[in-house]
């Protein structure tokens, strides 16, 4: 019954957001169910349509498990997005001053040439780190002066997007180049994509190994919150703080920690993105991965198992709005930006505020203890 | 520095502080009254790009400020409903709508205009005016010609609201339902009607400032052109504590920074390596950190409606 009542409403959700979203192709004249069979459609095709989606995918796990964390200790990470690019520089910054430079890198000297297997461990943890601190900063804001972490990840947000875009334009990127980009990070920092290792799935499509870290990182998320204590108390926190701390639990001290690994979770989009794509920090690439990382740890109830499902939901979708842009009439790939915020707005209400009693005559309801 | 702070730089304040100024007070409505508005960014883009699209097919700025006015003020009834009848957590309903308006308007105008995202150029003649054009006798002083009649507008909600919150039964109930539901409710207010009519305010508001977006800063609609302005409403809303005035001085202050880095682009250097211009990054990055400090209680407390965030749960 539990799994029944966890799947239920976000299925529902995403149902109904797909109605909503038929209705608007219709009045556009254009035919949902093309539309759908195009978006939902394009994306098992093996190998190009089921390795993209799978790529698209990989930041979609990191940033719906970061606010997932948050979300069990009753903080709202919606500054998932600064923290993904703070990491992402990091990790290029190290790969490209710490490993033997590339050959287009002809501006940017090198303080050691380290061998991949030390380069590459340091780069991700680069990302790691980096991403913890800009995620831990609004924490110990929030456990020192009370003020509230979603207001300060916004502004982290604008404060990491206008220092990064400095550092590429004054200080990393190569002399002459039109495009706001660093320079390229060293061959030994690249992490190499899972065409190396699977016969018959060609190396041209990035999907890498950040992905199989990310199936680990839903593992190591799901042992934290729910075998060990520090992950019972973060999730005591969020559910009771006033009880938690009664139980002697330190709540600024969960606060902090629930940010710091949100962050360092979100940072690893970094390694996906830098190390096992574009092998430089590109400005502004995200899209959106920090927001939509909200609505899939929504959809996914906060549960690294539901996350995994949501975020490949959401990368098939993104997947398909590239079809659709291209074969539809009218409909655009911004379809999947609305029906992601419908979801959104659809798995926040409360389902016993829409159904009422008849949840509970059906057994779906936790009947309220006293 | 004669050459950063000229006349430019205050008319150049105005024009980008007055979308803010706008946001933040009709968030200050919904605030006051108990609910979270972090959807003021939706609620921008909801208005510019109504504007636009109105305006480009009735060919008057008037009919399309009012579509931008009904649809903001539509889309923050979705907020209203959400939070207030399904009880939904405030700030994920407004990450929702956010979301949604990046979207949306992107996938209209691509099914009306054939575009990618952004409407056609709307003529001059058709965009909001200047002060100016009301004023047919006044000489052709730059305060009339450079200020648009929306900005005066700004000024003259935020004056109002002052009243409104402060001098009137409506404003006292809207910040009871906003501090002390139970007790609102208890002298016969009724809270959610409050809270009803506090969010759609907000969305009417910033609706307002969506359409000086498009159709009077510029003259179309282009693909996520709030650009992060709701959130700085957002900001300067907590900045200012809550306050219509000083919420108002919180917008001047970000909109000027933001004037700052245009002026200074190329121009202002560093003084201790005259060759170097000043990186605009780090002007930028001032509000944002202003706030965090301001947030942190380093300059005053800036202490929240106490209600903010929490659902109404009528005793039974």
């Amino acid at each position: 019954m539990k799994l029944v009542r966890e799947l239920l409403f976000p299925l529902i959700a995403v149902l109904a957001a797909f109605v909503i979203g038929g209705i608007v192709v219709w009045i556009i004249h254009d035919s949902p169910w093309e539309t759908y069979k195009l978006l939902i459609g394009s994306a098992f095709s093996w190998p190009d349509g089921i390795g993209y989606t799978l790529f698209d995918a990989t930041p979609l796990i990191f940033t719906g498990l970061a606010v997932a964390v948050a979300f069990r200790c009753g903080l709202l990470n919606i500054g998932a997005e600064g923290q993904l690019y703070v990491a992402a520089f990091a990790a290029a910054w190290v790969g490209i001053k710490f490993g033997a430079p590339d050959p287009d890198n002809t501006a940017i000297a090198q303080f050691v040439h380290l061998p991949a297997f030390l380069l590459l461990p340091l780069c991700c943890l680069a990302a790691i780190v980096a991403g913890a601190v800009w995620g831990g900063i609004p924490g110990l804001l929030k456990a020192k002066f009370g003020s509230h972490e979603v207001i300060n990840t916004i502004m982290l947000n604008f404060i990491a997007i206008a220092l990064l875009g400095y550092f590429t334009q004054y200080r990393y990127k190569i002399p002459g180049d039109a495009i706001l980009q660093t320079a390229p990070i060293s061959p030994h920092a690249s992490l190499p994509t899972l065409g190396r290792f699977i016969p018959g799935f060609p190396e041209r499509i990035p999907l890498n190994l950040a992905f199989v870290l990310a199936v680990i990182a839903c593992v190591l998320v799901y042992i934290f919150l729910w075998k060990t204590k520090w992950g019972y108390e973060l999730r005591a926190t969020g559910a009771n703080p006033s009880a938690a701390e009664y139980g002697g639990v330190s709540i600024r001290k969960q606060i902090v920690l629930a940010m710091a690994i949100s962050g360092g979770l979100a940072g690893m989009v970094g390694i996906n993105e830098v190390l096992g794509y574009r092998h430089r920090y590109y400005d502004g690439f995200s899209a959106n991965y920090g927001f939509v990382g909200i609505a899939v740890a929504l959809l996914g109830r906060n549960h690294p198992l539901g996350v995994f499902l949501a975020a490949i939901l959401f990368a098939i979708l993104l997947r398909g709005g590239i079809f659709v842009d291209a074969f539809t009439l009218h409909v655009s790939k911004d379809i999947v930006d609305m029906l992601q915020g419908i979801v959104i707005i659809l798995v926040a209400l409360r389902p016993e505020a829409i159904f009422g009693s008849s949840l509970k005559k059906f057994g779906l309801m936790k009947r309220a203890k006293i | 520095m004669r050459q950063i702070f000229t006349l430019s730089l205050l008319f150049s304040t105005i024009r980008l502080s007055t979308p803010l100024v706008l946001a933040a007070v009709g968030g200050l409505y919904s605030e006051r009254s108990g609910v979270i508005n972090i959807a003021l960014e939706g609620l921008l883009l909801a208005g510019a790009f109504t504007a636009a699209a109105v305006t480009f097919y009735a060919h008057s700025p008037w009919v399309g400020l009012t579509a931008a006015i009904l649809a903001g003020a539509a889309v923050a009834a979705i907020h209203a409903i959400a939070c207030i009848r399904f009880k939904a957590d405030q700030v994920v309903t407004g990450t929702g709508i956010n979301i949604l308006f990046i979207g949306l308007p992107a996938v209209l105008s691509g099914a009306l205009f054939l575009s990618s995202g952004s409407t056609p150029q709307i003529p001059k003649d058709n965009l909001l005016p200047a002060l100016s054009r009301f004023l047919p006798f006044m000489p052709a002083w730059r305060i009339f010609t450079d200020v648009s009649i929306i900005s005066l507008l700004a000024l003259v909600v935020v004056l109002l609201t002052r009243y409104v919150l402060y001098r009137t039964p409506f404003g006292l109930r809207l910040r009871a339902v906003g501090e002390n539901p139970e007790a609102a409710d208890a002298a016969g207010v009724g809270v959610n009607v409050m809270r009803y009519t506090g969010v759609i305010l907000s969305g009417a508001l910033a609706g307002i400032g969506g359409a000086y977006l498009s159709i009077g800063q510029s003259s179309l609609f282009t693909r996520n052109m709030a650009a992060g302005r709701g959130f700085i409403a957002l900001a300067a809303l907590i900045f200012g504590k809550w306050r219509p005035v000083q919420t108002m001085l919180a917008c001047l202050l970000f909109g000027f920074a933001d004037a700052l880095t245009i002026q200074m682009q190329g121009v202002a250097k560093l003084p201790w390596n005259p060759s170097e211009d000043i990186p605009v990054q780090f002007i930028q990055m001032i509000p944002y950190l202003v706030t965090i400090v301001v947030l942190a209680g380093f300059i005053g407390q800036s202490r929240a409606p106490k209600a903010l965030g929490i659902p109404y749960q009528k005793e039974r």
